[in-house]
């Protein structure tokens, strides 16, 4: 049901998986995966524990390289099974871990200023100065994620939705292509997932995104496309109701 | 913040302050040592100038390891090594200076050379007549050494204790090598007997304190080195990469890069410090190689305080008095338990070290006044509101 048959070389898709197999000491992680994002969309990944969700996002971000089958990003511009973790976020792929992951012990404004897309080089960083524009910038992301209050927090001060969300800042900082979001609302109050659910809404007007996440009520306010992964591999793809309506689905997933 | 001008970046209170007392030990030691009258109470003795020299290098040493444990948490308990290659490179100098003062008068080769048969002098031991060659040495090969070791050692991502183990590694088969009389460098005596440095004698009161003004000034520029690379924004990456090292990776940076770039720096500025330590000695031996030093130095860093630079200077100081003091009394033989007991106490009881410590009670302190201030503020606004209030009902 969800094989692809595009070449990868003429595909459209923004991300495109092939065939994808990873196995650790012969427990197969992905088996077989396959499955493309198109430019513009956002798609929701569902699936339970051990289902391969993050090990798919360790694939596409080059942290883990496939044992079999094709990663390409940007119409079959860019092979990632051939590229490290730098290249491919310099490439545009932006990756929220599924614990929040900021520096500590800088500010707000020092995270943000560390993720604006600029020359990441050695030289660059050790004589580089500010300017206006980036400061805008950095308001204007601040602005998206509603922390400009807290700008010159120390971000390990933070609450944890509030520092889910200075991931996602840290994201649009970089200006990717590609948003990866590892479970964005774990931890949070439902009126932080419902808000969260608006960011990342807001958020697909320009860009891609992927977001892997459990909260079924959470992946219903997003209302887009979802895909139900299983023992590594897609179980079923569609809309919410079509999916959560899935016999398989339902048997190995969202329970009885 | 950001916006603050580069200079009031570079030089905060605590960086002010350290390279104010530096300046003032490099001036008042020399001056009282060379022009009080011996046995006036502003007299210091040359051993003092010695010694106080050797901690100025000390310091240095513990300078270059806080660079990189405090700010990227990259714990090297190898770094006696680089600080040892770099009194070699000078020792060697020192010891082509002695021409035919030696006890075998040989104009070329030093006298353990002479002792061993060797009719010539090795190829490595060529161009070390020079001071500008042998200075370049100083930096170049910890240098070297030190970007081919982490080369290897970071793009492969070893981090954490294995790379602690195989920097001791590192250190330990130096000084494996350096013990052998075939290696070239004196084996297990080293270099000493050193007569004179650029024509000076390095016995001499005005060498000595000569040396040790210039020690200071070493301090003071890599000193000047490192916060100038910790605030800036390459600074902010490094402490991205020691705490969260794979967020950085997936924002784009090359951790590698980054931590290479600064190892060698480290490595580098541990040179000079051996190369200042050892005419200020006298001898540079294999046993400075020893694993146990390069864990003394990290000790010093850890009282001082980590990832504040001035700490580790501090530190340094701190436990180099100690062990002279203790070393030369009654207590000699139990020094190492109670070096063991400062670095288990410090763990314990202010994993902060000294500056560390003081930072977070300062700022702590700050804090409850701007919280006061800004009560006192709410109030006295709503003391001006809340009168408005009862006249307007009048």
């Amino acid at each position: 049901m969800a094989t692809v048959q595009a070449d990868p070389k003429t595909t459209s898709a923004l991300l495109y998986l092939d065939g994808i197999s990873v196995s650790f000491d012969g427990f197969k992680a992905l088996n077989e995966l396959s499955f493309i994002v198109e430019p513009g969309e956002m798609r929701a990944i569902i699936g339970p524990n051990g289902a391969g969700k993050t090990t798919m996002m360790d694939v596409i971000t080059g942290k883990t390289r496939p044992d079999e089958g094709d990663v390409f990003f940007q119409g079959g511009q860019f092979d990632l099974s051939k590229l490290d973790e730098t290249e491919i976020a310099t490439l545009g792929i932006g990756r929220k871990f599924q614990k929040p992951t900021v520096f500590e012990m800088h500010t707000v404004e020092d995270n943000l200023q560390l993720s604006l897309k600029n020359d990441r080089s050695v030289k660059a960083t050790l004589f580089w100065q500010s300017s206006v524009e980036q400061e805008a910038r950095i308001d204007q992301v601040l602005d998206i994620v509603r922390l400009k209050h807290l700008r010159a927090r120390i971000a390990g001060s933070l609450s944890h939705g509030q520092k889910q969300w200075l991931e996602i800042a840290m994201l649009l900082a970089q200006d990717p292509k590609l948003l990866l979001v590892d479970e964005p609302v774990a931890g949070m109050t439902d009126v932080e997932a419902m808000q969260t659910a608006e960011l990342l809404r807001e958020i697909n007007k320009t860009k891609t995104v992927v977001v892997v996440e459990h909260d079924m009520a959470f992946v219903r306010e997003l209302g887009v496309k979802v895909t139900c992964l299983h023992e590594g591999s897609v179980l079923a793809e569609g809309s919410i109701d079509q999916v959560s309506t899935n016999d398989r689905v339902v048997e190995v997933y969202l329970g009885r | 913040m950001m916006t603050s001008h580069p200079l009031i970046r570079l030089l905060d209170r605590g960086s002010t302050l350290f390279l104010v007392l530096l300046a003032a030990f490099a001036i008042a030691i020399p001056v009282s040592n060379l022009l009080m009258p011996e046995g006036s109470a502003l007299h210091v003795s040359t051993y003092f100038v010695a010694l106080f020299g050797k901690y100025v290098c000390y310091g240095l040493l513990a300078l270059s390891i806080d660079l990189i444990w405090g700010y990227v948490g990259i714990l090297s308990l190898g770094h006696g090594a680089f600080f040892a290659l770099g009194g070699n490179a000078m020792g060697m100098y020192l010891m082509r200076q002695i021409g035919d003062r030696g006890v075998y008068a040989n104009p070329i080769l030093p006298d353990f050379m002479v002792f061993l048969n060797w009719s010539e002098l090795p190829f490595f031991w060529y161009g070390f007549n020079s001071f500008a060659y042998a200075m370049l040495m100083v930096l170049l090969v910890p240098g070297l050494l030190a970007f081919v070791f982490g080369w290897f050692a970071f793009r492969s991502r070893v981090t954490g204790v294995y790379l602690s183990i195989i920097t001791q590694a590192m250190t330990y088969a130096l000084l494996l090598g350096f013990f052998r009389n075939n290696f070239g460098f004196g084996g297990n005596n080293g270099l000493t007997d050193f007569k004179d440095i650029l024509g000076f004698n390095v016995q001499a009161e005005g060498t000595r304190n000569a040396l040790l003004v210039i020690s200071c000034m070493a301090l003071a520029v890599c000193f000047l080195i490192c916060r100038a690379i910790v605030t800036s924004k390459f600074g902010k990456v490094l402490i991205g990469i020691r705490d969260a090292e794979s967020r950085t990776r997936f924002l784009g940076y090359r951790v590698e890069a980054y931590k290479l770039f600064v190892f060698t720096v480290s490595a580098c500025m541990a040179g000079v410090a051996g190369a200042l330590y050892v005419p200020q000695v006298g001898i540079i031996n294999p046993g400075e190689f020893a694993p146990g030093n390069s864990i003394e130095a990290v000790i010093w860093v850890a009282v001082g305080g980590r990832g504040t630079l001035t700490g580790a200077v501090l530190g340094a100081f701190v436990v180099n008095y100690a062990k002279t003091f203790f070393t030369s009394g009654a207590l000699a033989p139990y020094w190492l338990f109670m070096l063991g007991g400062l670095f288990i106490g410090t763990t314990l009881f202010m994993p902060r070290g000294i500056i560390g410590t003081y930072n977070n009670w300062r700022a702590g302190r700050a804090d409850k006044v701007e919280a006061r201030s800004a009560e006192a503020k709410a109030a006295a606004e709503n003391g001006a509101a809340s009168p408005a209030q009862p006249s307007a009902a009048e």
